[in-house]
């Protein structure tokens, strides 16, 4: 049956050439969309975990109320032990300790004086570990511009854009000036190493990058630290997992009235994040569901025409003997079969297009320029398993709908008038 | 014609009594202010202080000695804790420039950096800038008496009537007698509440009396604020000219 109807769908192109391309282009185009929402959220998402949220993180609670603030008067006091805690407790996570910190970058000039300064945007992670991890997973080596890592402490990266602004060499000596975890003031010289680009501006223009060793003294912050941030095995998200772990390590703590206990939150409940997951998928089942109705109406549309065009072939099935039934259900069977050829070609289309969008992105750096949320500079596309099947779902079920609205039509055939319009 | 001419007359005597009682309230205010800049500002100004800044976590006190001149120079070196120690700052107009021992660096700060809290204290550089006459700054209104601490004040509104100030509306509370500001509530131009300072310890120091104590609370955050303490203080001394330099800073 299937090889007879396929034999059809080949033989007349009339009969099957439009709906397919129909089909391949609304496949195609869903399986793009779809592909760019994913991968700008992944993006979004692995950017905000490698950054800031970690898979999970662990702050006093204060802290976390006021995150926003670097509030590293609220730190987590006596963090080794309990880094040593979390180690024991889950080894299978990467566990690392972080501190951000806000102040000014001075340069001096050739008296010690100020030439220029900025705000920074510092960053402490434990770059002179050589278990932490965390030059790989921050991409370091891949973000340096010019110069190299830091070594030793009293070393630095400075983001390009600074360096680039106030015409600094690897080499020369800049001043971080600001506040200790008590408010005191602070000075500390740091010699740059390398210039930094991450390729989001927020960054680029004053990050600040020390090892977390230097940002300690330079803070007052011996045995503390701002955040401690878990990364899963593979630094690949499993928000299940993650939710697990915080409340097994909430729970843990107990309902303690301390505010400066510590509190694991997954990287869902962070940065509004859940919000955005959430976006995601609305928009994307949004985005199916208008592509299946779009799609439905122009393939019923097509299917009236083909079934115009094939009036007179129902009519002779009918005059054969052929129930109604049967010459409905092989239409539909066609539509499968239709649905099914049109969402595989659309299928491989838009893969195509979307590795293509995943290896070039969409450069909106421009667009980012003054702004501080934490978004990669160029949005990809992101090829994953679910785009293999995406398609089907509007390709195979608008096919089906159209032509199954269309060829309603045979019921209202009459057997009376078939004889006159053969001129029987 | 009799009845319009009565309302007319009517309406023009309530303008100007209410005319003259906002001028009279206008110059009462004017002249409160001046007496209250009598007793708080001078030629010269040498002082010994602490500020009490009380963290979420602790309270920590900074010791400092400061100098100045009218309200456009001044120098002031922190004297503890040991992390503060020989850090100085120097004000010359509106620019400010700090040295650190532990770096041999001279910093300057200015614009928005300016507005920045000084050592994690509820007061601003600018707070601690700000030396000018408030005559100068603000027109001002007198609108209502009210008591506190068991002193009889009258509560002044200022606007601002130059560009350059750090707030730009003030309520403040003066003691009736002595004109002295026993509470102070800062605003940005949004009518947004930013600081308030409550004066005690009130004292006369060579015939004028001033507060040896203020409390800065920065309205945006919360905790106890900062104290600021006087524990020495001479008007119109003499203050040796190099240390309005940028020398003074290193030495």
């Amino acid at each position: 049956m299937i090889k007879f109807l396929l034999k059809g769908i080949m033989g007349d192109k009339n009969r099957s050439l439009l709906p397919i391309i129909i089909v391949t282009i609304g496949v195609s185009l869903t399986v793009l969309l779809s592909g760019y929402i994913k991968g700008a959220m992944g993006d979004i998402i692995d950017q905000n975990a490698r950054f800031d949220t970690g898979h999970v993180k662990v702050m006093t609670k204060a802290y976390a109320e006021n995150k926003d603030q670097l509030p590293n008067d609220l730190a987590i006091l006596g963090v080794d032990s309990l880094l040593q805690q979390l180690k024991n407790n889950y080894p299978e996570m990467n566990w690392v300790k972080r501190t951000k910190f806000g102040g000014i970058i001075d340069v001096p000039d050739a008296n010690g004086e100020t030439k220029g300064q900025g705000p920074a945007s510092g960053m402490a992670f434990e770059l002179f570990s050589k278990t932490s991890g965390e030059i790989k997973r921050m991409n370091l080596q891949t973000a340096i511009v010019k110069g190299a890592l830091p070594t030793k402490s009293g070393e630095a990266l400075i983001g390009q854009e600074f360096i680039e602004k106030l015409g600094l060499n690897i080499g020369d000596e800049v001043t971080y000036f600001g506040s200790t975890m008590n408010g005191s003031m602070t000075f500390k010289n740091f010699k740059v190493t390398g210039s930094i680009r991450f390729g989001t501006p927020a960054l680029d223009k004053g990050a600040i990058i020390v090892d977390i060793t230097d940002a300690q003294k330079m803070l007052d912050m011996e045995n503390a630290s701002g955040e401690i941030l878990g990364y899963q095995p593979n630094e690949i998200y499993n928000d299940e997992k993650a939710k697990q772990l915080a409340d097994s390590f909430n729970n843990s703590v107990g309902n303690t009235t301390d505010e400066y206990a510590p509190i694991m939150l997954p990287l869902k409940d962070q940065n509004n994040l859940a919000s955005y997951l959430d976006y995601v998928d609305v928009y994307t089942g949004l985005f199916v569901t208008i592509f299946i109705i779009v799609m439905s109406i122009v393939l019923w549309n097509t299917g009236l025409l083909g079934g115009l065009r094939r009036y007179q072939e129902f009519g002779i099935r009918l005059a054969l003997g052929e129930a109604k039934g049967h010459i409905y259900r092989t239409m539909i069977y066609e539509a499968v079969l239709i649905g099914v050829i049109g969402s595989i070609l659309g299928s491989l289309v838009g893969l195509a297009f979307t590795y293509y969008m995943q290896v070039v992105g969409i450069d909106i750096g421009e667009m980012l320029e003054n702004s501080s949320m934490l978004m990669p500079s160029v949005i990809r596309a992101k090829v994953t398993p679910s785009l293999f099947y995406i398609g089907f779902i509007p390709g195979l079920f608008a096919m089906v709908l159209g032509t199954a609205l269309s060829g309603i039509g045979i019921y209202k055939r009459e057997t009376a008038t078939l004889f006159k319009e053969l001129e029987v | 014609m009799n009845t319009i001419k009565l309302k007319f007359k009517a309406t023009t005597f309530i303008t100007i009594i209410f005319g003259s009682i906002l001028i009279s309230s206008a110059q009462d205010g004017i002249a409160i202010l001046k007496k209250v800049d009598a007793n708080m500002s001078s030629d010269t100004q040498i002082s010994e202080s602490q500020m009490i800044i009380h963290g979420k976590r602790n309270s920590r006190t900074v010791v400092s000695k400061g100098y100045a001149e009218g309200d456009k120079r001044s120098f002031s070196e922190y004297l503890s804790p040991a992390r503060e120690k020989g850090t100085k700052m120097l004000k010359l107009e509106d620019r400010l420039w700090i040295y650190s021992p532990s770096t041999d660096r001279t910093i300057q700060l200015s614009g928005h950096m300016l507005r920045q809290s000084v050592m994690g204290s509820d007061l601003s550089y600018e707070d601690m800038m700000e030396d000018r006459k408030l005559e100068e700054m603000y027109t001002v209104k007198v609108v209502g008496e009210e008591i506190i601490q068991n002193r009889k004040v009258w509560i002044l509104d200022m606007e601002a009537n130059v560009e350059d100030v750090s707030y730009v509306k003030r309520k403040a509370w003066i003691d009736q007698e002595r004109f002295v500001p026993l509470k102070e509530e800062l605003y940005a131009k949004s009518g947004q509440l930013l600081k308030l300072v409550v004066m005690s310890e009130i004292e006369k120091i060579d015939g004028r009396w001033y507060p040896k104590k203020m409390n800065y609370k920065d309205a945006l955050k919360d905790g106890k604020g900062t104290d600021f303490i006087l524990t020495n203080i001479q008007f119109n001394a003499e203050i040796p000219q190099h240390l309005f330099s940028k020398a003074a800073l290193k030495k």
